[in-house]
């Protein structure tokens, strides 16, 4: 479980985060939702310490993680894997090796273990014989899965995705969200997603968080976002026809 | 001077919360044939043609025949080894090593690699640029004396194959009042250089912020901050040393 308690955050004099406080529970997909510059990204980058929140606190199952040293942050985000919007591939490595290198990294593993551990991950995000491949070479939905793979290849307990779904077509990011669920729970890690993808909140989001100008408007699941009652939050959701029809019926 | 102590803070962060040696070996080796074995083509490229325009060059201003003409491989020697391997030498390495790193972490740094490693809770200044300040110290001082022979040879060439001076009076212009210590001034020269071109075009790099254009923009700022340093090295070096 993740939980973070009163996190502001400010950009010279811009306040990007509000007093944001709220838990994200292991075994679900936990969902940050909301507008492009509500402060999604921000609050994902405080939370996994890339930024330095002005105020507030993050605990992972009640470590506090904001006011650690430097040798517990890096404890603690060894158990972290994460998938950045753009994959984040290492352009010099192939595929194998991506998905390997936290296993080099933070590992002692013999390679005939580690090259065990690679094909299955990449083969439970649905790749094969595309080890040899140079991240320039594959393409943007493969690029999330090998993204996914070298999140999930140390066993962690935490993960966290950025935008998963942007730059896909329909159809590759329903089978990213899908893949997100599945691993979610066949692992039982604490998933943090942050999205402005409607299908994305519809059909994975079992905790919802939306944001809306860097406060922290609605907590629900997606169940509940239909009738949350928040103008706001109804605004960003029912925005198209199509969305509307749902809330009618 | 803001930008300064951030360049001093940099170079903390390279030697703390480190990885293991196995991990820096081979990252070492790797920044070693980049850095090095792919320079070898251009510095004696180089280095061969300043040879030989220094040698013509020289024997084009002693026109006397009070001098001998032994002096001239012996000004070239001189120049070779104080000045045009180490400093000239730097400034290519500036060019080329120092725009390459700089663009390859400005490129790391927008598609979030080095936030990856980051997240990995790896180091991410000391493991990307650590290896390559290290690989820098290795092979640019051994780029160096390369060049420094590649010029001495040019100049034999280009001094014989002309007819400015004989084989015999070139060789002996080299030998004559040789003076060790220039050596020992060149490759601590070297090592200098090697070291803020390395560590100043990462620190640029490393800090790059916005987009591709951005990164062209690092790059150019890590060539011209280097060049910089690099001749202002250069002169209290030698008001220090020489």
């Amino acid at each position: 479980m993740i939980k973070i308690k009163n996190i502001s955050k400010s950009f010279h004099d811009k306040t990007v985060l509000s007093a944001i406080s709220g838990e994200f529970d292991k075994g679900k997909t936990n969902l940050i939702i909301g507008a492009s510059g509500t402060g999604k990204s921000v609050l994902l980058k405080c939370i996994v310490g890339l930024v330095s929140p002005d105020k507030g606190n993050v605990f992972y199952d009640l470590r506090n993680f904001t006011e650690a040293d430097k040798e517990v942050k890096s404890e603690i985000r060894r158990e972290i894997g994460m998938l950045f919007q753009g994959g984040a591939l290492f352009d010099s490595k192939n595929v194998e090796e991506n998905v390997r290198f936290p296993l080099d990294i933070l590992t002692t593993m013999p390679l005939d273990e580690k090259l065990d551990r690679v094909n299955f991950c990449l083969k439970r995000v649905g790749l094969e014989n595309v080890n040899k491949k140079m991240a320039a070479e594959i393409s943007g939905g493969m690029k999330k899965r090998v993204g996914i793979a070298r999140a999930i290849v140390n066993n962690p307990n935490y993960l966290f995705c950025d935008e998963p779904n942007s730059g896909l077509d329909p159809q590759t990011s329903i089978l990213i969200d899908e893949l997100i669920l599945e691993i979610t729970h066949e692992f039982d890690i604490t998933t943090l997603v942050v999205t402005h993808d409607m299908n994305s909140v519809l059909g994975i989001g079992e905790k919802i968080m939306f944001l809306y100008k860097g406060n922290m408007l609605w907590e629900g699941s997606n169940d509940d976002i239909i009738h949350s009652g928040v103008k706001e939050l109804d605004d960003f959701v029912f925005i198209n026809k199509v969305m509307k029809g749902l809330k009618g019926k | 001077m803001k930008e300064f102590g951030r360049y001093m803070m940099f170079l903390e962060t390279l030697v703390v919360r480190r990885e293991t040696f196995r991990t820096y070996y081979k990252l070492v080796i790797e920044e070693c044939i980049h850095i090095g074995v792919n320079s070898v083509f251009l510095f004696m490229l180089v280095s061969t043609f300043i040879g030989a325009v220094t040698t013509v060059q020289t024997a084009y201003n002693l026109v006397t025949p009070l001098v001998p003409r032994f002096v001239i491989s012996q000004v070239v020697r001189e120049m070779t080894i104080l000045e045009l391997a180490p400093t000239i030498m730097g400034l290519i390495f500036a060019g080329k090593i120092g725009s390459s790193m700089a663009g390859g972490l400005g490129t790391m740094r927008i598609t979030e690699q080095i936030d990856a490693l980051e997240v990995m809770g790896i180091n991410s200044s000391s493991y990307l640029v650590l290896p390559k300040i290290i690989a820098s110290l290795i092979m640019y001082p051994t780029l160096v004396i390369f060049a420094g022979v590649c010029a001495l040879f040019g100049g034999y060439l280009v001094g014989t194959l002309t007819g400015i001076l004989t084989p015999t009076e070139y060789i002996m212009g080299i030998r004559s009042t040789f003076n060790e210590y220039s050596v020992i001034f060149a490759l601590i020269k070297a090592f200098v250089f090697a070291f803020l071109i390395s560590s100043i075009s990462s620190f640029k790099g490393y800090y790059t912020q916005g987009g591709a254009l951005e990164v062209g923009i690092a790059s150019t700022e890590a060539v011209t901050s280097s060049v910089i340093a690099v001749l202002l090295a250069d002169y209290f070096l030698a008001n220090l040393l020489l």
